[in-house]
């Protein structure tokens, strides 16, 4: 098929269409307007329903309701949005339901600003809401990965029965770039035959909830959750770039991963031995990738959008094992290049 | 060596800015090279300046976002005084000289072209046409696209209710290359 020229918010859209979504839910804010826009003719064309919600907070919980239905559904939002959507995701993780949840992060806390940030690091793979639960957390580099990890974020939350979310921010949400499409997956009912709401009929009534008072029920829940998120371990997906000969690799995903690409070429041509690690998925997150380098004698740092977020997951990985710097780029303040080579070079030259 | 170029294409909102990077950018696509684009996004989207950053390179690219580029299109004054300084030495700088005077430009430190945009738009009779010319004589100047690929690609940029419009578009870029093609002999 030939390329389309689109933003990272349109491919996010034309991507769940492709996946075969049929419900979307959503309420306005910047920096993510355009797959609302987008879907709001698109997806009634393609026989869905578009519904733009009151809230943000009744959008989540129409998208449990979806869920529940075993309908391929998503809703899309902008951190203070999606913090509001908090409670729903928790109730979803807790009764096992898909849905797919994109949050084109803004600068926080608070309202902060309509610009780039990775400040929701914690929020996404941390789980946001109550409760011991997680989601799987997909995180584009590229506009083409934002078409493809949304058709991914719709299978895995189906595989998986959880909550699915797609981390970007707004270089990925507003960039363009070619993206070539796949073929639309045709709707597959059976895969939520087993458990999904759609009237008993014949057979035994089935009930979706969270609440589980019963003595003992609670605890089986909960071992059941986490048997989930270690079997969804094998999930992990992560980019490398000049790692072999590495002696620094510098960890980053997402936009700040390809910004950091550019001066690790930069580094490079200047004849720096360093190297990029770019997680592809935050949740679950690329240790055994970290400990593979780390074994072969790598050192590492992180870079982020944020005051240090995913230094604590690579520095888990690492364990000990090698040392990991961090550096980090103030919200408010567009990121480029220039800004990551003072930063990695001092890493680089305080090990040598 | 590898093929890369990056420009930033700055001017008031209106003069369409936008609308020449998404044309450059999908002329690079269709030229099967790779190519990115980043409107400005922040409070200047509402400040009435526009810019945006194009990428284009033969291999992946990294960061869309540059703060010193090799090339700068600039539209109006406020546009050569924000970005002529960060442009790289010996890039390439492209004024507007219908309203930018061109003893503004850094000419020595940086590639000086000056194109009388607007007036040709208007001697074409629709002065909207200033950013095709701009267009034109940049590709001309940095010859990172052929100009053929470019005026294949406005149908695909330019909404259909504006098609009948495409051969007014196509002489436009023609004229800012052929200016270039006049004025600098010696090439970009």
């Amino acid at each position: 098929m030939s390329k389309i020229f689109v933003k990272g918010n349109e491919a996010i859209a034309r991507g769940a269409l492709d996946a075969g979504c049929s419900c979307y839910f959503g309420y306005p804010i910047t920096p993510q307007n355009d797959i609302p826009e987008f879907m709001s003719t698109a997806l009634p064309k393609a026989g869905g329903q578009f519904v733009q919600a009151e809230s943000e907070i009744a959008a989540a919980n129409m998208l449990l309701g979806a869920g529940a239905c075993g309908i391929r559904a998503m809703t899309s939002s902008s951190s203070p949005g999606i913090s509001l959507k908090q409670e729903a995701i928790s109730y979803m993780a807790g009764s096992d339901l898909p849905g797919v949840i994109v949050n084109i992060s803004r600068g926080g806390p608070g309202l902060g600003d309509i610009g780039p940030s990775q400040g929701d690091y914690f929020q996404a793979v941390k789980g946001g809401g109550h409760g011991d639960y997680r989601q799987l957390v997909l995180a584009p580099g590229t506009v083409q990965e934002a078409y493809d990890l949304t058709m991914l974020a719709f299978d895995l939350a189906f595989a998986y029965r959880n909550p699915v979310m797609i981390l970007g921010d707004a270089i990925i949400g507003q960039m363009m770039e070619p993206v070539r499409l796949h073929r639309r997956k045709a709707q597959d009912s059976a895969e939520s035959e087993s458990w999904r709401l759609e009237g008993f009929g014949k057979r035994m009534p089935r009930v979706i909830k969270s609440l589980r008072l019963a003595e003992g029920t609670l605890g089986k829940h909960n071992e059941h959750l986490q048997q989930k998120y270690t079997a969804a371990r094998r999930e992990c997906r992560h980019e490398e770039f000049m790692t072999e000969d590495a002696e620094l690799i510098v960890v980053a995903f997402g936009s700040i991963g390809r910004i950091a690409k550019s001066t690790i070429r930069r580094l490079r041509q200047q004849g720096h031995r360093v190297g990029l690690l770019r997680p592809i998925t935050l949740f679950p997150f690329p240790s055994r990738a970290l400990q593979d380098l780390a074994e072969n004698g790598k050192r590492f740092m992180t870079i982020e959008h944020n005051m240090g977020q995913m230094v604590e997951d690579a520095r888990l990985a690492l364990c000990g094992l090698a040392p990991c710097g961090f550096y980090g780029h103030l919200p408010g303040n567009l990121p480029t290049p220039d800004d990551f080579e003072g930063p990695i070079l001092k890493e680089f030259n305080s090990g040598t | 060596m590898s093929i890369y170029q990056d420009a930033i294409i700055a001017g008031f909102g209106g003069q369409g800015v936008m609308l020449m990077g998404t044309l450059l950018a999908v002329s690079a696509m269709e030229s099967d090279m790779e190519v990115t684009y980043i409107p400005v996004y922040g409070p200047e989207m509402r400040g009435g300046t526009a810019n945006c950053t194009v990428v284009i390179s033969d291999e992946e690219i990294g960061s869309p976002i540059i703060r010193r580029p090799l090339s700068l299109i600039a539209m109006n004054r406020p546009s050569l005084e924000k970005f002529q300084p960060l442009v790289r030495d010996n890039g390439v700088v492209l004024i507007n000289s219908s309203l930018v005077e061109p003893d503004l430009t850094d000419n020595g430190r940086i590639r000086a072209f000056s194109v009388p945009v607007n007036d040709i738009a208007a001697e074409l009779g629709n002065l909207r046409l200033a950013n095709m010319v701009a267009l034109g004589a940049y590709v001309r100047i940095t010859g990172i696209i052929a100009l053929e690929a470019v005026i294949k690609s406005l149908s695909r940029v330019i909404p259909e209710r504006y098609h009948h419009l495409l051969g007014h578009n196509t002489r436009a870029l023609e004229a800012g290359a052929a200016e270039i093609r006049d004025k600098y002999p010696s090439g970009g």
